[in-house]
This record gives structure tokens, sequence and C-alpha cells, in this order.
């Protein structure tokens, strides 16, 4: 196990080697980065004394190290329209998003779970039949839209939540703001966490779904029943624990999404959280924004990745050390 | 049978309408009443969008049509300055919202198809050299195909997009916004091709007869398009129509951040970001519409999509 | 106490299917006696495995049973629902599967399987059920089982896994066990430790084993009578030594002729011609009349039922041949 990690941490690494040479590359060759300092009034003398200054004269790999060695101490530089460093700006956001998206998680995973196994269970119930034809409008259904059409129905005609911001946040440290202690920091969650949610909650449910009857039909279970055990036993303790290892591979890469998803659904509920902020960024070729976004979104995926590859090991027996 | 044999000039295969009509995947089709009515929904609003102009009861993105009085004119009702009747209402410039569907449909469908064009082909390339070439190459493309496909379509086309606004001078960015648009979703959806065309590629490269090709040294490029191709063309169709579901919703989705097509030439996504802003002021049928519109759209080549996949798939007939 | 453990009565199993009825199991008629192994011979879909399942009640939808009826100890059990049918299963009738390899769950350790079993169907504490799992373990020649015991079935070899079915089957003490195919899917060299396994433990506790199989080797290895199927009917019913040495039916006059045997010498196999028939297809009359070269003009018109042979006890047989009636 500890070979299958190690070598795990590696292609991370390697992962990340290329994802900041992307992000460094988008300096190289999207615009001049000076013109993005200066003004239009500054020097050819200018130019060229920032230019040897900021060390854009170095050979290529140089550059680079250092484009690594800050990125590894958070730095990303001066955000080109908002003059602010880039790493306090998305700290001050990343808490924001955060929670959003746990929530979301939680949200998705509890309910498409729930869902996917009732499906499997009475499978040609009328209630099945109707949840998976919804399901299937929700697969197809854009994420604005969903946050679009909940907002005109709770928030516009029953008045119900807001339909915008965080509303109010309480202060926990001094890197940390948190919504979950206010009325209406919660209000505020509720519209924009099953927007960001319902997607994954039905991909997962279908997944679980299919997962479940596939275990169903399985010896193993055929045995369980002629051993005379329970239905519950069965159902549960048997047949789900198996159907959720391959679920885990799956939902923790969504958890993944869910975060880059959080651009649409901040976008809609005008959420103060990175995923605006990188939309932001793009309108205006922010590119410090955008490189700084894109190591942590990939950050962010390594970690899930390498979080379910441990996951799989603590649940699937079969993959542990052999101990004969 | 016996009477083609007799008379001469009658063709010895059925036409190709016959045919169709007598397969098990046009069976398949009538018995699923679901995915009929999908099917022709679809072919409607594509009809709609395609003859948009000859279709539409006004001209919506013309300044001059456009009669600031009729703004913001209830769906199905009568406007109490110029007795003009909208059936989907109209928005604060007066423009008819239907109207502007069938555009807002046009330019949608038009990147689609556009985007899965570019991504197939591009797929299907890369995945007929990775499979047949092998090696490094195999590898390379491989490799990048699995990075890419552990991040999701709409990052990735938010970054090409962000990279080519920077590339691209801002004086023509409104004009090639479409073009930048169909890249960077075909570029975000080529790896499913890529991935099939290869597999089936190298099963297929071993086979007696694609030797035996080799051996007559028919030129590689007529070997891949002539014997491997045609093996995978019900997967790639599959692909391809699931596929423009999701380039539809990645389009509207970044017309709807913004970052898409411009202003002035709205796709389905562009209207629903405009009209977002008067859903609070009551005017839901701007967003409302449009949105509807996306959904019906969507879900009917999702649908069609889905049918596609199990008529096609031999292992669940 | 009767000397009948389970008696089956004139069983139909039908599967619906889009445009047509088919009947896989066609009138089935015969009883199971109390501590006696009954083999189950036939060709693949002949329905051996499916009496195994319409007996304890676990036919795959939409298979069910349209007519007839199972008795245990006299008492109709085809009709009971869920929950008193889930008493019977693992308590009185037990079920062993074909591979080993996917009958075990993966994810739960032997003595978890163990002993959710033992507890379903006996009153034993956690600790009490934990000793009784290492116990038949250790029946069933698991080497070191009270350290095994907690190990995944991924741990352990076919045949190993093997006995843990065996040890799981029979956790109930069950008087019935269905053993379906239960050495197919081993090793050769383990096949006979497990058939030996299984033919002990069973004689020990008295309990009656129907041994579905298509090996005639193991039939006559281990079981006392034998039941010949074909096409979802009993073709004939009898002792080993009758069935094996003196075969009535001209269908098992023609399977005995394809063993090879190492005690007789027999110059040549002979084998049956043609196949039998899809379950949609069988023909009128005996459905072995198109690859039978005795039959007759009756054989085309009526179907056979079983009947008593005169002269070999204990030997039923359905063939229009033995009908003494007739010829006398």
């Amino acid at each position: 196990m500890l070979a299958m990690l190690i070598r795990r941490l590696l292609q991370s690494f390697v992962v990340m080697l290329v994802v900041a040479f992307i992000a460094f590359s988008l300096f190289q060759f999207v615009g001049d980065p000076i013109n993005n300092m200066v003004g239009q009034e500054a020097s050819a003398q200018d130019r060229a004394e920032l230019r040897e200054r900021l060390g854009l004269n170095d050979p290529i790999p140089i550059q680079f190290t250092r484009f690594v060695g800050n990125a590894i101490q958070g730095n990303f530089g001066m955000s080109y329209r908002m003059a602010r460093p880039v790493s306090d700006v998305i700290a001050e956001r990343l808490p924001a998003t955060l929670e959003l998206a746990m929530i979301s998680a939680f949200f998705a995973l509890s309910i498409g779970i729930g869902l996917g196994v009732y499906t499997a269970l009475k499978r040609s119930g009328v209630l099945s039949n109707f949840i998976m034809t919804v399901s299937l409008i929700g697969v197809s259904l854009p994420t604005f839209l969903i946050g679009i059409l909940l907002i005109y129905l709770f928030a516009v005609e029953l008045r119900w939540l807001p339909s915008f911001g965080r509303g109010q946040v309480v202060r926990v440290n001094d890197w940390w703001t948190t919504g979950l202690l206010t009325p209406s920091g919660r209000a505020s969650l509720i519209l924009p966490a099953i927007t960001l949610g319902l997607f994954q909650l039905t991909l997962i449910m279908r997944l679980v779904r299919a997962e479940m009857l596939e275990v169903l039909r399985t010896d193993y279970i055929k045995f369980a029943r002629a051993r005379g055990l329970a239905q519950r036993s069965i159902h549960f303790r048997h047949a789900l624990k198996n159907t959720l290892l391959p679920v885990i591979t799956i939902t923790g890469l969504q958890l993944g999404t869910i975060i880059a998803f959080a651009i649409i659904t901040e976008t809609v509920f005008q959420w103060p959280g990175v995923g605006l902020l990188f939309i932001n960024a793009i309108r205006f070729v922010d590119i410090p924004m955008m490189s700084a976004y894109l190591v942590l979104i990939a950050l962010v995926f390594v970690v899930i990745n390498l979080i379910v590859d441990v996951l799989y090991f603590v649940v699937d027996p079969r993959l542990r050390a052999t101990k004969h | 049978m016996t009477t083609e044999q007799t008379t001469g000039d009658q063709p010895l295969r059925p036409s190709l309408w016959r045919r169709i009509v007598d397969s098990d995947l046009f069976y398949s089709f009538i018995r699923s009443p679901v995915v009929v009515v999908s099917a022709v929904l679809t072919l409607i609003i594509v009809l709609a969008a395609a003859f948009a102009p000859w279709i539409a009861p006004h001209t919506p993105f013309n300044p001059a049509s456009l009669n600031l009085m009729n703004g913001f004119t209830p769906p199905f009702s009568v406007n109490e300055f110029t007795g003009d009747v909208f059936i989907f209402g109209t928005d604060s410039q007066g423009r008819d919202v239907f109207s502007a569907i069938l555009y807002g449909a046009r330019v949608s469908l038009l990147v689609g198809f556009s985007a899965v064009a570019f991504a197939m082909i591009l797929g299907v390339g890369l995945g007929l050299l990775a499979g047949y070439k092998g090696g490094w190459v195999d590898s390379l493309i491989m490799r990048v195909a699995d990075v890419q496909l552990s991040f999701p379509a709409i990052l990735v086309a938010l970054m090409i997009f962000g990279v080519m606004r920077g590339v691209i001078p801002p004086q023509q960015q409104d004009q090639l916004a479409i073009y930048v648009l169909i890249l960077a979703i075909g570029l975000s959806d080529w790896v499913q091709y890529a991935r099939t065309v290869r597999s089936s590629t190298m099963s297929e490269k071993n086979k007696e007869y694609v030797q035996a090709a080799r051996l007559f040294s028919i030129p590689a490029p007529a070997i891949l398009f002539k014997h491997i191709l045609p093996n995978v063309t019900g997967p790639i169709l599959v692909i391809a129509t699931i596929g423009l579901a999701l380039a539809i919703i990645l389009e509207s989705t970044l017309s709807f951040l913004g970052v898409g097509v411009p202003a002035t030439q709205p796709s389905l996504g562009t209207l629903i970001r405009i009209g977002q802003d008067y859903l609070f002021s009551g005017e839901w049928w701007i967003t409302i519409f449009p949105g509807m519109t996306l959904l019906i759209l969507a879900l009917s080549v999702n649908l069609v999509g889905d049918w596609l996949r199990d008529a096609l798939n031999p292992k669940l007939r | 106490m009767s000397d009948v453990l389970l008696s089956i009565r004139d069983l139909v199993v039908e599967f619906p299917k889009r445009d047509k009825v088919l009947t896989a199991l066609d009138h089935i008629n015969f009883d199971v006696r109390r501590g006696e192994i009954l083999g189950m011979v036939g060709e693949s879909g002949a329905g051996k495995s499916l009496t195994g399942a319409a007996i304890i009640g676990l036919l795959e939808p939409p298979g069910h049973i349209a007519q007839g009826e199972i008795l245990l100890d006299g008492q109709r059990i085809d009709n009971l629902p869920y929950h008193k049918m889930r008493r019977i299963r693992g308590k009185k009738i037990a079920m062993i599967f074909q591979d080993p390899l996917t009958s075990l769950n993966p994810i739960l350790t032997i003595a978890e399987q163990l002993i959710e079993t033992i507890r379903t169907h006996l009153p034993l504490s956690e600790k009490e059920a934990r000793e009784r799992a290492v116990q038949l373990l250790e029946e069933v020649g698991i080497p070191a089982a009270r350290r095994r015991v907690d190990d995944y079935p991924h741990h352990f070899s076919g045949g190993m896994r093997q006995r843990v079915v065996i040890a799981l089957a029979l956790a109930g003490e069950p008087d019935l066990i269905i053993a379906d195919e239960p050495t197919t899917a081993l090793d050769v060299s383990v096949q006979a430790q497990i058939i030996d396994v299984l033919k002990k433990l069973c004689r020990d506790r008295g309990a009656s084993v129907i041994l579905v199989t298509h090996d005639m080797g193991v039939i006559a290895e281990a079981a006392d009578r034998v039941a010949v199927m074909y096409a979802g009917r009993l073709a004939e019913i009898g002792t080993v030594r009758q069935v094996v040495l003196d075969p009535h039916h001209p269908y098992t006059v023609g399977l005995m002729g394809s063993i090879p045997s190492l005690t007789h010498d027999i110059d040549r196999l002979t084998q049956i011609p043609g196949s039998m028939p899809r379950l949609d297809n069988i023909p009128k009359g005996c459905a072995f009349n198109p690859r039978c070269e005795r039959a007759f003009d009756r054989c085309y018109q009526e179907r056979p039922d079983l009947i008593a042979v005169e002269g070999s006890e204990d030997s039923q047989v359905a063939c229009w041949l033995f009908d003494q009636e007739a010829s006398a």
C-alpha cells in the first residue's frame, strides 16, 4: 500500500508540474506583462529596465523555476485588475466557495445515494419510475437554468429565500468567514447549494442505482438470499457496501467538479467566491488571477484523487496488503 | 428474390428507404414514443432555427425595426399602445421574444453542431493515429486525453476561451468570438471520440483483412478510412448525439457567464442572461421562454442519444 | 415421520416472454428421501438448476411456478409469503452455488458472513456463534480455522472457498441441501475432496442432498439415486446402480454410452445425434423423439409420463417402450 501511495504521490506531482507549466505559459503567450503593469506613456527604457528587474529576460527554465517557487509560497503576483496580491484576494474569497461546495456535496451525496438505493430496490415502482424520469430532466438541465428557475420560484414568486449574496457572515478567525451561524447566511445558502448539487445528485443517483442493480444480480447476493438472511441485511449490509466501492471513485471526482461548477452557481447568485473571481478574471484577461485559479483547482483535484485512493484502500479489503 | 433474377433491370439491393424501414433500429425507434416525440421536437427546433429569417415575425436585432412603445409586453396579450400582439411577449426594447428565441437557437445550434464536428474530426483523427501508430505517439495522445478528462469540460473551455481572449486583439474579439467558442467547446470534448476510435483501431488493425490490405501496399490512410472507420460509426454517432446536447449546454453556459458570443449576436444562453435582470421586476417571460426552449432542446437531444446508445449496443439487446 | 422429506408434485415453471410463454419445467414429479443424496443430471438447459431454484423459492422473475406443489415434511412451501419462506431458507433448505469465487461477499470476513448466518437461524450469542463458526470451518476441513476465520474470501483458494460455502450452507443445520454444480468450477484435483466433505457432513447430520451436476463421475461416486432430465422434463429416475449399469430411457442409454470408463472396456464412445431442442421448439409427444432411434408412432403423438418399470425396483421412466399395459 505504501508503494502504491508513493507512486500516486509522484503522479500527482507530475500533474501539478504540468498544470504549473500551463499556468506559467499563460504569462508568456498571452499579452505582454509589462504592458499590463505600466501605462502607455512609459518609455522604452523604463520598460526594458522593468523587464530586467522582473527577470523576464532570463531563460525560460529559470523563470519557470522561479514561478514554481513563488507558487509554492502562495505568491502569484499582483492581480492586473484589482492591483492587489492574487493570494490575498483568493484567500478572502475561498471560504465562501468551500462552504457552498461542502453543503452541496453533502446534499448531493446523501439524497443521491438514498434515491439511488430506493429506485434500485423498488425497481418497477411508480415512484421509482417518476424519480428516474425527473432525473433525466435533471441531467439535461444546465446548472444556470436550474438556478434561475429556483430564483424565480422561491425568491421572486414565493419570496421565501434570498436570491443573491451570502447574507450576513461571521468572521471565525483570520482566514475564515462563515454564513452558517446567522439565519440570513443559512437562508442564502439554500438555493445556491441546491443549484450546485442538483446535477451531481442526479448523476450519483443514477450511478448508485445502476451499481446496486448490478450487485443485486451477483452470486453472493443470491447465496445470501438462499441462506435466509434478513432482507434489510441483504440490501444494506451486503449489497449497499459493495455498491459504494465504485461509487466512491466517481463521487470523489464529482466533488472536484462541484468546485468547478461553482463558477456558474456563483455567477447566477452573485455569490462572492473564487468562481466569480475567475469569471471576472477571464472577462478582463487578468492573467495572474487565471493562473492562480488554475493551479488551485488542479490542486483540489489532485488532493481529492489522493483521498479517493486512500479511501479505496480503507473500504476494499481486496486492495489491502495480504496477511499471508 | 426470384423476380430479381428474371428482371435484370431492377436493382438487386432493396432501396435505401426500404432498408431503413426494415432495420431493427427503425423498429426500436417506432416502438418508443418518447424518443419519437424527442426526435420530432429536435427536428422542429432545428428547422425553425435554420429558417428563422423566414419564420420569425420580427427581425429582433435590427434596431430600426424595434418600437420602444412595445417594451415589456406580456406574452399572449395585446400591447396597450401599439395594438401589436407577441406570443412570447417582448423585452425592454420592445423586441419580440419569440423571434429572438428563433435567432438565438440558430446561434446555439450553429455553435453546437460546429463544435461537435470539430471535436469529432479532431478526436477521430487522433484516435486513428494513436491506435494505428502505437508507441510514443499513442502514449502522448492518450496521456493528454487522461489529464484533460480529469478536469470538467466547462473548465477546459473557459481556460481556452480565456487564453484566446488574451491572444486576439480586442477590436477583432466580437468578430471572432463564435469561432473561439467553437474551438473551445470542440477542444474540450474530443477525448471520447479518440478513446473509442483508438481501441477499435487497435483491435481491428491486427485482423486478417487489414493485414491483407497492408500486404497489397494499400496506403495507411486508405486502410484506416475504408476498413477501420466503418466499424466505429455506431459508437461515434452515439457520442456525437450526446456530445451535441453537451455542446449546446456548454455554449449556453459560457454565453450565460458572459464569455460566449457577443451581445449583438445572442444565443439562447445570452438571452437568458439578459432576461435574468428582469426576473425580479416581474417580466419573467424574457428569460423563462428562452430557458424552456433550451431545456426542451437539450432534453430531446439527450433522449435521442440515450435511445441510440441502447439501440446500438448489442450487449443490452 | 415419513420417509419422504421433499416431494415435488406436477411442478410447472413458466417464463413469459414478449409473445409467448416458455415452459421451462414441464410437469416434474419426484421425491427426496431423508438422508439420501439424489443426483440430477442432464445437459445445460435441461432444467436441473431451475428445479433447485424453484424448490428454494428463488426463481428469477419473470420465471414463476405456474402449477404443481412442493411439499417439505408434508407442508406446502411453494406458496409461502416471503417472510415465511425466508425462515425455511438456510434453516430447512440450503443451497450451494457453482462458483465459489463469486458466492462469497468480497468485503465481509468469513467470520462476519458465518456469524450472521448462524445467528439468523439459531438462538446463539455473538460469542457462541463465533465458536460455532470456527467449529464449522474445522468440520469442512479448513486448516488453522481459528486463525483464518477473520480472513476475507480473497485470502482463500477456490477449493477452500467452496469449503467455506459448504460451511455457510450447513450453518443453519438444514435438512436439505441443494448443491448446484458444486465442483464444476474447481480444479479436477480438488473436486473429489469437496464431494467427500459434502457427502460426509450430510451423512453425519442425516441431511438430504440434491446434487445437480452434468458429471456422471460425481454422481456415480456420491449419489444414492439419480434423476435424469431432458428439455424440462424428467426422463428417468432410479438408483445409481440401475441408471448407470442398466439405463432404460433411450436418452439415458445414449448418455451413459458417451462417458469414458476406466473399469469397463468399451471399444468406442457413442454420441447422441442432434441436440436438445430449445424451449420454444419442443416437439409434440416425447421431447426426445427427433433423436431417438427407437421412436415409434405413439412417441410422436402422446407425451409419456413417468411409469414404474417392472422388475427393477425403485425406478421410473418416461418412455412408451416401457408401457406394459399397451404391450400386454
